[in-house]
């Protein structure tokens, strides 16, 4: 049971990023970033890269953000980062500040997958402490969803268009989460914001390690995904049901999966509801395309099997 | 058949870079250009095109490089910031003799600034964004129907004289909606590549041993240092600095019996349009001077219209930019006055009338 001290706390930390901000209605980004400054017991420092998240939290005379806050260009929050937490150090090896504090990016799909991969790929080879959180909702919905890095397979969007001879994006999305990996890094994670609790422990593993770390967090854009606004956390974790967002973290190159569907869902479960994959399913069904996106997945779970060393129809 | 269209400024642009001949569009989405891309990730393959979403602005431009020595037409289009991104590359294809078009729809800056708000703000970034002394062409429009042409001009211009051209829109100009009656096939001229060109480019594939690079070269395409290099700098500087008269381009209203002149350029022009009217009615010797290229800027024109008026006005969404040109072209034969507004919004009518009268009763006053 918290004492009233902890309550008292609590709230304090709600109150980092607050509600009454322009983001859509059913948009997954706040949840995102509410429970990541939750989670952080600590002082917290925030770098925001250009996005919904910067644009619509920030109109004046309000903000959203009761923490020093930071918005850089599109291409930089991870570098801009890096320059703050150098910084900090330089004020702590001086004495001029003693206490902990901690830094946080936050970046849309397009900022990190695309143009902000260099940036971070640079910060977290030189080993800056701060964690970078993705907020990916797989297109670039600021400027009214374009395809990204993170769009999947027969998705449409407004520069992946659908039509006769075309159906949504014909590439297959990257993963960012293995690239990020690559990097030997202290801490990487895949969440979503269908499962909270979850989220919630990965920020507080990945701001206690002593170097970079990574979530990659699955949030919704009810607007560009096509689906209701009261569907957001049920869309996302469908995400997770069907194995195509499945939720683990890597420690110091450990993998662990930190959630096994009881029963794994078709892909087709999560496709559906979402009108930006409309087109597989009307006129008539594209059962081949329908396949093949269920193989992908089905592959890549496999494979995340093995590297966590779980036997399929184990649970967690 | 001609036929009225409701069309947008961007889909003009999109839909003239077609008519051209382009067949590579590369680009990354921002506000307020992104309807340049959408239109044509949707018609370009039509037409056996490819246009391509790259991670970022410094990609897009390179792959239309590529696209251009490939063989193809190529265009990519943006705004500030990512025409910020662009700029060393705009340098690359200026010293490599590459033709292309970029498009920059202006809006308020630096930085971020403001997404969705006008500004002429880019007009010296992109006569001197990249670094070191290049050859440029910058055209800009005002009108729909002009967006079209100017960007058929664009690319007719890149490929006479093989440098980056880049087309300035703007915001309001990029998302405004016009009833128009487009060209029609062979309405406007079409420069095909290898047709006129300034020195016969050849595309990759085409047998020779192409050695394409950003140093300093001689023609065989070998890096050279001392007068070698200046020469080489000279010369590509020179192909645009020679035939700055045959690269005018610009619509005088008024002006052998005006006292006072306003020059304009881009969407300005619209209200200058509508306020050299209303002062003309109100008997104001007024004169109007519309600028279709920017650079190379048109000094000897400027300086010849100087000599006979009293008083020079130039209305701009920024803090001064095209005035500094136009006064140093006047060469104190006649005052220039600056009209700035970096609000957001576009100069009215209203104001430019203001503020001639204003000027107007003050010459009146001293003259008495």
């Amino acid at each position: 049971m918290p004492n009233t001290k902890v309550l008292a706390i609590r709230e304090e930390r709600e109150k980092r990023f607050t509600g009454a901000h322009a983001l859509c209605a059913g948009c997954g980004t706040p949840i995102a970033v509410r429970a990541v400054l939750n989670a952080i017991e600590e002082p917290v420092v925030v770098v925001t890269a250009t996005g919904c998240l910067e644009v619509a939290t920030t109109r004046y005379p309000t903000t959203a953000w009761n923490v020093p806050w930071l918005h850089v260009a599109f291409e930089n929050a991870a570098a801009v980062a890096s320059g703050i937490e150098s910084a900090y150090r330089v004020l702590r090896r001086r004495g001029v500040l003693s206490k902990e504090i901690r830094f946080v990016a936050f970046a849309g799909d397009g900022g990190t997958y695309d143009i902000g991969l260099q940036a971070l790929s640079g910060a977290l080879e030189r080993g800056h402490r701060f964690l970078y959180v993705c907020c990916d909702n797989e297109a670039y919905m600021n400027t009214g969803n374009q395809r990204s890095g993170a769009t999947p397979i027969a998705a449409q969007t407004t520069t992946a268009p659908v039509g006769e001879e075309s159906f949504g994006k014909i590439q297959r999305r990257k993963d960012l989460t293995e690239i990020v990996v690559a990097h030997r890094i202290p801490y990487v994670a895949q969440a979503s914001i269908g499962d909270w609790y979850d989220l919630a422990s990965k920020v507080r593993k990945a701001i206690s390690q002593d170097g970079p770390s990574f979530i990659n967090v699955m949030t919704s854009c009810p607007r560009g995904w096509g689906h209701d606004s009261n569907q957001t956390v049920k869309i996302t974790r469908l995400a997770i049901e069907t194995c195509f967002w499945p939720l683990f973290e890597v420690e110091d190159g450990r993998w662990t999966l930190n959630y096994i569907p009881e029963e794994k869902l078709p892909v087709e479960m999560w496709l559906r509801p979402q009108k930006r994959f409309a087109h597989l399913f009307e006129p008539q069904e594209k059962t081949e395309l329908l396949r093949e996106i269920q193989k992908h997945v089905d592959r890549d779970w496999e494979r995340l099997l093995q590297r966590c060393e779980v036997s399929a129809g184990a649970s967690v | 058949m001609n036929k009225q269209e409701f069309v947008q400024g961007n889909e003009a642009c999109a839909r003239g870079a077609l008519y051209a001949g382009c067949r590579f569009f590369a680009g990354y989405p921002i506000t307020p250009s992104s309807e340049i891309m959408e239109y044509l990730a949707r018609e370009m393959p039509k037409v056996g095109g490819v246009c391509v979403q790259l991670e970022d602005e410094i990609a897009s431009i390179s792959a239309v490089i590529g696209a251009s020595w490939g063989g193809v037409k190529a265009m990519t289009a943006t705004s500030g910031p990512g025409f910020s991104l662009m700029q060393e590359n705009i340098g690359y294809a200026a010293i490599t003799e590459t033709p292309c078009v970029i498009v920059d729809c202006q809006r308020w800056g630096p930085s971020t600034g403001q997404p969705t708000k006008a500004a002429q703000g880019d007009v010296m970034q992109a006569r001197w964004g990249t670094h070191g002394d290049h050859p440029v062409i910058v055209l800009t429009a005002s009108w729909v129907r002009e967006v079209f042409e100017m960007t058929v001009l664009a690319f007719n211009l890149a490929e006479i004289y093989r440098v980056p051209v880049i087309l300035l829109l703007d915001e309001v100009l990029a998302h405004l909606r016009e009833n128009v009656t487009l060209p029609v096939a062979g309405e406007l001229e079409v420069v095909e590549r290898l047709e006129k060109t300034n020195g016969r480019m050849l595309n990759f594939g085409a047998g020779a041993h192409l050695m394409i690079t950003g140093m300093a070269h001689d023609e065989t395409g070998f890096p050279v240092q001392g007068e070698k290099a200046a020469q080489h700098l000279k010369r590509i500087v020179g192909k645009i600095e020679e035939h700055k008269e045959r690269l005018m381009r610009y619509q005088g209203f008024y002006l052998d019996d005006a006292d006072f002149l306003v020059v304009s350029y881009g969407i300005t022009s619209r209200a200058v349009e509508a306020a050299v009217e209303r002062l003309r009615a109100g008997g104001v010797p007024i004169g109007w001077l519309d600028l279709k290229i920017l650079w190379p800027f048109p000094d000897k024109l400027i300086r010849e219209i100087a000599s006979h008026v009293k008083y020079i006005l130039v209305p701009e969404l920024n803090l001064g930019q095209l005035v500094r040109e136009i006064e140093r072209a006047a060469a104190g034969q006649a005052p220039v006055a600056h009209l700035g507004r970096v609000d957001g919004s576009l100069i009215t009518p209203e104001e430019i009338c203001k503020y001639v009268q204003d000027e107007v009763a003050r010459v009146q006053r001293v003259c008495l």
